[in-house]
């Protein structure tokens, strides 16, 4: 294995990327098509979760085996791995979530004028999933 | 603290992010947790050869001792914190933007 070993962590994150990448290209999961929501919704997200890892690795709680990572390590000891971790597992989460909603067109919370939430509240979601359907379906209308 | 307290107070702070915070309310969509029934799959998967491979080594003692799929039970925790804080702020992202948008009609750009 040798320097290869080193991408270990790498490729698991990179198999992360290439195994969803269907959904936005064949999906249109429109995620990675809207940088600035995903860019404003994953800030929050790293800062809370390296704070909690840098934490973590000064406890001790766990370690990383230093053959299997880049090496390059940020400030807090945090791997770069790590940092990227919290960058594609939270984007793996999104398309997930926005290829189901592509495929089934149940709401978020999130739909324009906000009507379905309103009759969702009301106790109509099926109907919702069901109006819906067709505006998720690839290539349909993409809000 | 241990990494068992943390994950658990993890989760509880997730949730009440999205329920009280943010007001996303996503745990109590069927959208919610279709997705996470299919992301836990996978993150099982890729977590099982982080720690399987011992590429994420845990200290013992920080942990129950319960493993699925060679990861600690904390890890699930961990994972259902880091996936429900960040489906909460996409969505909760995506009515802001879309206020703004509506707000200032851009028709020929749908982009947010």
């Amino acid at each position: 294995m040798g320097a290869m070993r080193h991408l270990s962590y790498l490729a698991v994150l990179a198999a992360c990327l290439l195994g969803t990448a269907p959904l936005e290209l064949f999906l249109g999961t429109r995620v990675y098509a809207r940088p600035r929501r995903l860019l404003l919704t994953l800030l929050p997200v790293v800062l809370i979760f390296v704070a909690w890892d840098v934490y973590a690795i000064a406890a001790g709680h766990w370690s990383f085996d230093p053959r299997s990572i880049t090496g390059v390590r940020l400030p807090g000891h945090l791997p770069l791995d790590e940092l990227l971790f919290f960058l594609v597992v939270p984007v793996c989460a999104v398309l997930t979530l926005e290829a189901v909603r592509a495929v089934r067109g149940w709401p978020a919370g999130d739909e324009p004028g906000d009507e379905p939430a309103a009759v969702e509240e009301a106790g109509g979601a099926d109907q919702v999933a069901e109006g819906r359907g067709t505006v998720g379906e690839p290539g349909g209308v993409q809000g | 603290m241990s990494y068992t307290v943390l994950a658990v107070l993890g989760v509880a702070a997730a949730v009440a992010a999205d329920l009280w915070l943010l007001r996303t309310r996503l745990v109590t969509r069927r959208i919610f947790w279709v997705s996470y029934a299919i992301i836990v799959v996978f993150q099982l998967l890729s977590n099982g050869i982080l720690t399987g491979f011992g590429i994420v080594v845990y200290d013992p003692g920080a942990t129950t001792g319960l493993r699925i799929a060679y990861a600690p039970v904390e890890d699930l925790l961990f994972g259902f914190a880091l996936v429900t804080h960040t489906l909460t702020w996409w969505v909760w992202w995506g009515r802001r933007l879309d206020r703004s948008l509506r707000r200032h009609p851009a028709p020929t750009n749908r982009r947010e």
